[in-house]
């Protein structure tokens, strides 16, 4: 019996098909994806990398919403030129508790992987609000709403708890201070703000909008911006702790 | 009036799903008044209304109806059901116009950016989903369903399953896409490309997507021939991979029933492989499987001529379905993801390249012997036309796989021209193709209300397309150059806002090239709006029906 006889099978039976789909299209996928969950390199563990803070994540959220990924890149790759334009190439750490990743696929705009306290919270406020005011050249849409949105501090506790249940590891302690850990990184004067820190490792408190009052969905964008690739000090960065 | 009548009653299917929707209604209401977010408050009052919609409709249509259901067959010919593939037909050319319109409009805020008016509701970054989403999923999804629940049935010769089910899936699809779409535009978006839908749109989905398999399957199973034809491997193929990809890619945590966020269960390197496994397997599957079933259907009957090899259909169908798989990786190359990985996604996408052309060889060399109807008939020109385009971008798309092009073509323009001319010249040509075939065949017409129209339509849409995809290579290879350009002295030649700056005369060309094409959709949609209007009646000829074996 040839093969070709031997195929009528797949022609003439519908569940025999689809079972024989079904099977073929399981084995890139199984060997692709699966070895991803336990190798050393993609589940590594590098000193610095933390779950965002409070406010970060409402900023975070914001970068989501509006769509920022599908011009800017949060993905260095480890060319000669982008190192040079953009900084240390991304580790697969310093994206591990991005839930969804926003790694992009196209730079109309810069990479933003380490943009991070690379320009002042004025610039970002500026630039935000109008691009073209800063770089008259630019093709970013204009964000001045931002500043007139707040950003409520009660819901953001929720957001953490559903992100602690998909593996970001979020404190007892963290979360129950969600609310007051918001509005106190755009607070220095904030009595909160030294006990924040100390949940946060290497969190900024400023007032990144320049404005009193509630923290606006600007204050969380341009402290989500402004702590992007800050994590991991390369200085003491030992690239071969997670060689196998 | 005394009829011997058979008493009418509802059917399961009429009383059961009559009683479903009260309750989603019900539920629906109560989500609106407790959401969270205003969003979900809109979407949940559309999904009361949609229900509400639907009870009405399917007691109104019980009351309409004869008290018998409509038979399989009259008179020994299958009698095919229609009215879902009208729908469909019809949302497809509806969903085209709105997806190519958006696609214009976003193409010329990159050209002149106050066109984004600082507004959050039509800036660059909300649109641009919903122009994918409608191209991809609202024009080109209804395509696929038109024209499956079209063949499925022909090429069984067997009625379409379910009276109430294809209704279903076409209308519980089209809300979908109304729920996803008008979500981007008020910010609710899970942030991953080409699946942003958030969790309510997509287990929505999920269960019209279940019922669309059930529909083709049961159709299948009740086939009067032996054989299963070619297109509907197609077709099944990419009905079922696409729930397995959907299903993958989309575990998502809602932060509460009555809120529209939700965190996606894989996060980092594992969501990125994820992520582009479906992605790229969107276009494997969706974009591709189901619009070959399209090509190995509607060039041969158009054509009327077979199919050039049918073994060749055999190695095209499962060397395609086993490579495309494994090539999502190299939408990752030179990121964090393992090496190997990358190495093995990139090493599929070049073995790919020989089951596309396989397919394309197939679809072309049909041709043999009626290469003289692409001059008198524009309808099958573009079919033919839209085969070499595939061609065409299945070779430049392995090519960019490769890890050395993909350092220059990655993030730049280039990929977004490869994309296009995938979607403009291939999926969008083919599409074109089969409904200038299907509208007459459906709605029982003689033929197109005008051929010229299509000719017209076909040279506009072909300027736009060149036009589109060479200032798309221009700018991507340009933009990759200036990126890692040094001078002679060592340092990085140009700083970002250059290379951005050069882009402009490529962004202004790119639109005009969309523009064409928008116009090219127009005066088809004039076409098949006076071909149902005005076109004249065919007459059926009772034939008596052989198996073909």
């Amino acid at each position: 019996m040839s093969f070709w006889t031997r195929h009528q099978v797949f022609e003439k039976n519908s569940i025999i098909l689809i079972v024989g789909i079904l099977l073929v299209i399981a084995v890139g996928g199984l060997v692709e994806i699966t070895p991803l969950f336990y190798l050393k390199s993609t589940i590594e563990k590098v000193d610095g990398v933390r779950p965002y803070t409070p406010l970060e994540l409402a900023g975070r959220n914001v970068y989501v919403r509006e769509g920022c990924y599908l011009c800017h890149s949060q993905m260095v790759r480890p060319l000669r030129d982008e190192v040079e334009r953009y900084g240390h190439f991304s580790l697969a750490a310093e994206s591990m508790y991005d839930h969804p990743f926003q790694w992009g696929s196209k730079r109309t705009g810069p990479d933003l992987a380490r943009v991070g306290a690379k320009y002042s919270d004025d610039w970002h406020v500026t630039h935000l609000t109008n691009p073209r005011a800063i770089v008259p050249q630019s093709v970013m849409p204009g964000y001045p709403f931002l500043s007139k949105t707040d950003v409520d501090p009660d819901a953001i506790a929720g957001d953490m708890r559903a992100l602690r249940i998909v593996g970001v590891p979020y404190s007892d302690e963290q979360l129950a201070n969600a609310a007051a850990d918001l509005k106190a990184q755009a607070d220095p004067d904030n009595a909160g703000a030294d006990a924040f820190t100390k949940r946060y490792a290497k969190a900024v408190v400023r007032n990144f909008d320049g404005k009193p009052g509630t923290p606006t969905e600007m204050d969380a964008l341009v402290a989500y911006l402004q702590m992007l690739g800050t994590l991991v000090d390369f200085k003491i960065y030992n690239e071969k702790a997670n060689l196998r | 009036m005394s009829q011997p009548s058979i008493s009418k009653s509802m059917t399961i299917g009429e009383s059961g799903l009559a009683v479903v929707f009260a309750v989603t209604a019900f539920l629906c209401v109560i989500a609106s008044a407790k959401a969270l977010d205003a969003p979900f408050a809109f979407h949940a009052a559309l999904g009361a209304a949609a229900s509400v919609a639907a009870v009405f409709f399917i007691v109104n249509r019980y009351f309409e109806r004869p008290a018998a259901l409509p038979p399989q067959e009259i008179n020994g010919r299958p009698n095919y059901n229609m009215g879902p593939i009208k729908f469909s037909a019809f949302m497809a050319m509806f969903w085209g116009i709105a997806g190519f319109l958006v696609g214009l409009i976003i193409a010329s805020q990159l050209a002149w950016p106050a066109l984004n008016f600082d507004l959050p509701w039509i800036q660059f970054g909300r649109l641009r989903p919903l122009h994918t989403s409608a191209v991809i999923f609202a024009f080109g999804g209804n395509v696929l369903i038109a024209t499956s629940f079209y063949v499925v049935q022909k090429s069984c010769r067997a009625r379409l399953a379910g009276e109430l089910a294809p209704w279903f899936v076409v209308l519980g699809y089209n809300f979908f896409i109304l729920i996803a779409g008008t979500g981007y535009l008020l910010g609710v978006t899970q942030g991953k490309e080409y699946a942003e839908p958030e969790w309510y749109s997509d287990l929505w989905l999920t269960i019209v997507w279940v019922v669309y398999l059930l529909v083709f399957l049961v159709t299948v199973i009740k086939r009067k021939e032996p054989h299963i034809f070619v297109a509907n491997w197609f077709y099944l193929a990419f009905i079922v991979t696409i729930a397995v990809l959907h299903l993958g890619n989309n575990p998502a945590l809602p932060v509460s029933v009555f809120g529209s966020k939700s965190y996606i269960a894989w996060g980092g390197i594992q969501d990125a492989m994820f992520q582009w496994w479906y992605g790229h397997n969107a276009v494997g599957f969706f974009l591709t499987a189901g619009f070959l079933a399209i090509m190995y259907y509607f060039i041969p009957k158009r054509a009327e001529r077979p199919i050039y090899s049918y073994r060749l259909s055999i190695i095209h169908f499962w060397a395609l379905i086993f490579l495309y798989i494994w090539a999502g990786p190299h939408h990752l190359h030179y990121t964090a993801l393992p090496d190997w990985t990358q190495t093995l996604g990139m090493t599929f996408s070049v073995m790919l390249w020989m089951p596309s052309w396989g397919g394309m060889i197939n679809g072309l060399m049909t041709l043999s012997g009626a290469w003289d109807k692409l001059r008198t008939d524009p309808v099958l020109r573009m079919l033919v036309v839209s085969v070499a385009f595939y061609g065409m971008s299945t070779f430049e798309g392995p090519m960019m796989s490769i890890k050395v092009v993909n350092s220059l073509s990655h993030y730049t323009d280039w990929t977004i021209g490869h994309v296009h001319s995938g979607a403009l010249g291939w999926v969008g040509f083919v599409s074109f193709g089969a409904l200038y075939c299907l509208v007459p065949w459906a709605w029982n017409r003689k033929g197109l209300y005008s051929l010229k129209l299509v000719n017209w339509h076909f040279w506009i849409a072909t300027l736009g397309i060149v036009l589109y995809i060479s200032a798309m290579w221009v700018s991507g290879i340009l933009q990759g150059l200036m990126w890692r350009a040094y001078t002679s002295l060592g340092f990085l030649e140009y700083s970002f806002i250059e290379t951005v700056e050069a882009m402009h005369p490529f962004y202004i060309i790119r639109a005009a090239g969309g523009g064409l094409f928008l116009i090219g959709s127009l005066i088809m949609a004039y076409n098949l709006w006076m071909t149902v209007r005005v076109g004249e009646q065919e007459v059926q000829m009772p034939v008596a029906l052989q198996p073909a074996e």
